[in-house]
């Protein structure tokens, strides 16, 4: 099809991928053949939100008190899988606009699956407000809505600007996500049998998609705009989050640096998450030549620097704990450190800190199963950053007879894992129903087929 | 459209072909041209003289919609039930243009969409129009319509760009 030189196309993004209609093979293939391990891990996620349902549908009958929620301990297991589910959704975002502003070539392959995460991070950490709230049928509270008490929100506050950020950031990812997959199901919708049901899911979503000049002439300027849109929105939202504890006085919340601080964290978080999704739907789909040991090198290198922006901030916060002279502000991180949580801060500084120091060497970015394993680790490391500053903060306040030690009960942990089998869920029926890989956009990165031209002397016909 | 139209659709396996076919066709003053492609290909949009999209004025009034209504949102409530909490004042402004800020970018967006659906004249089921599945997966097309005595000088300017397929469609159809 296409004639380059051998250097040419080992220059590209994708080496292997030599003819367009390649793509659309490759990649449908994805929504044929479930296999063995689909079932099966739809079997476990299954059964996670069974579990959520279990526990949820028991604290909805008893009451909160299910929970180990008390005073001082406000806020616990739910508010800290909240930040976490929605600093997972944060990457997504980075990666199909910030990276599609900056004109990143190796986003391609990665950010259809990164959006689709965050569009059911993002559904997963909306669950936990009104996990939270205990009596959950009271949430429609939380927007603003002429009422016959004739009473409105209270907007000084930051939870109801978390409201509205969340809320915002879930209506534009998933139009963002929405938009970007027309082409993408139309190619799916001409590739399926006509009059089957599959065929007809396609046809409804691709909203008669031909490809044509004033189809992607439009298509292309609105998702530039929708990506300039979401860049900032991005930063907010987490900076919004943050606010919900630096607008506060507790010690150990109240710092400036905290949005800065979280958006990093997000970005670190999410980019780990992409990289654990990836990494198997890689291996059981056969998708070596779209996802490159390039593609995760450099998702590696943006783990590698927003966790040194994390580590930094974690050394931030004790010095300025130390340097400000404030002696709740002291406590609170002396007893963080080697207080009753202890193991839960080392568990943070290890993952967030140590392991990723890892990714400075080109041999463990290279390999898979090391970034796999990294990755985890640094999950875990976001889930318990998130548990130490809300937890740690909460229980060690000013007045020392109100000091306690919280501990998250079955019900809450319950809650919690279900909640990953909830998002599990709706990402395996994602990559059965819907294209995984950006099929269009990988075409752009591709070498375009130019007629064959007798003039070249060292070429390759393909 | 009137009768007397006919249409001619013509796939290519190239993207330079596809190009100099259309800017012959332009260059002859064939103006009724759908060009297919499998992903957004500037060249194709250059050669057809795109310019500027109107989605772009959608997104700036939705923008604005969005700020406007997001500073008064707040301020109307505030000023419906005007009490004083935590000792600031009843019109807290900088708490404000958060609410503002994500108002802004909500509507920008949902006035994008809008103006993108409008724009690309979609859905639009009920129209005849021409199709190859081919079209998404790795070929160019470009359906090209003209009055029936200057047909024969398009089909030539496209067979001289050597097309893979080439269709004659007696019955001129939308442009969608």
């Amino acid at each position: 099809m296409a004639t380059v030189t051998e250097q040419e196309r080992a220059a590209q993004t994708h080496p292997d991928v030599r003819q367009y209609g390649e793509v659309n093979t490759d990649i449908l293939r994805m929504l044929s053949r479930p296999g063995k391990w689909w079932w099966i891990l739809l079997g476990m996620s299954v059964a996670g939100i069974g579990l959520l349902a279990f526990s949820w549908g028991n604290q909805l009958i008893q009451g909160i008190g299910l929970s180990g929620l008390n005073s001082p301990v406000g806020w616990g297991a739910y508010i800290t899988t909240f930040v976490f589910w929605v600093g997972i959704a944060h990457s997504g975002t980075l990666i199909s606009a910030i990276l599609f502003l900056f004109r990143a070539r190796w986003r391609q392959s990665i950010y259809r699956a990164a959006e689709a995460m965050t569009v059911f991070a993002v559904m997963t950490a909306g669950l936990f407000p009104l996990i939270h709230l205990g009596r959950a049928w009271h949430a429609y509270w939380l927007f603003p809505y002429p009422n016959q008490r004739l009473l409105w929100p209270n907007f000084r506050s930051p939870l109801v600007w978390d409201v509205f950020a969340v809320s915002t950031y879930f209506t534009v990812s998933s139009l963002f996500f929405l938009l970007g997959l027309i082409p993408d199901i139309a190619a799916a919708r001409d590739q399926t049998k006509k009059g089957t049901l599959r065929n007809r899911f396609y046809q409804l979503l691709s909203f008669g998609w031909r490809g044509t000049d004033r189809q992607w002439h439009h298509f292309g300027k609105a998702y530039l705009f929708l990506a300039a849109l979401a860049t900032p929105l991005v930063l907010s939202v987490h900076s919004v989050v943050s606010w919900d504890f630096a607008m506060a006085i507790v010690p150990g919340w109240h710092a400036t640096i905290f949005a800065p601080y979280f958006v990093a964290g997000a970005i670190f978080s999410g980019v780990a998450m992409v990289i654990t999704l990836m990494v198997p739907i890689r291996k059981i789909f056969g998708l070596e030549k779209y996802l490159t040991i390039r593609h995760f090198d450099a998702m590696a290198k943006l783990c590698l620097v927003t966790g040194l922006i994390v580590f930094y901030a974690y050394l931030t916060e004790f010095f300025m704990a130390w340097y400000s002279g404030e002696d709740p502000e002291r406590r609170v991180f002396w007893n963080r450190a080697f207080g009753s949580y202890w193991w839960a801060t080392w568990i943070m500084l290890t993952c967030n800190g140590m392991i990723p120091i890892l990714l400075w060497f080109k041999r463990v970015r290279h390999s898979i199963p090391a970034l796999f394993v990294i990755t985890l680790f640094i999950n875990i490391g976001m889930w318990f950053e998130r548990y130490v500053i809300i937890v740690t903060s909460l229980s060690h306040e000013f007045m020392p007879f109100a000091w306690a030690v919280y501990r998250p009960t079955f019900t809450e942990m319950g809650i919690v894992i279900g909640t990953f089998g909830w998002f599990a869920f709706w990402f395996l029926l994602f990559i059965r129903l819907l294209p995984p890989v950006a099929i269009a956009e990988i075409k752009e990165v591709l070498p375009p087929p130019m007629r064959p031209r007798k003039d070249r002397k060292k070429e390759v016909t393909t | 459209m009137s009768d007397a139209r006919e249409g001619i659709l013509a796939s290519f396996d190239y993207l330079d072909s596809t190009v100099d076919a259309i800017k012959g066709l332009k260059e002859k003053g064939f103006e009724e041209i759908t060009a297919f492609a499998p992903f957004p290909e500037h060249h194709i949009e250059e050669a057809l003289g795109y310019k500027h999209s109107p989605v772009r004025l959608f997104t700036l009034v939705g923008g604005l919609t969005g700020a406007a209504t997001g500073f008064a949102l707040p301020v109307f409530a505030s000023l419906d039930w005007p009490l004083v909490v935590g000792g600031k004042p009843i019109l807290s402004m900088p708490a404000y243009v958060i609410i503002s800020f994500e108002m802004t970018i909500l509507f920008g967006v949902l006035f994008t969409v809008v103006g993108v659906f409008w724009n690309m004249r979609v859905p639009d089921l009920k129209s005849d129009v021409v199709y190859d599945p081919e079209f998404s997966a790795g070929r160019f097309g470009i359906y090209v319509t003209a009055p029936e005595d200057r047909l024969q000088e398009a089909r030539q300017i496209l067979e001289s760009n050597g097309p893979s397929q080439l269709q004659d469609d007696p019955k001129a159809r939308s442009h969608g």
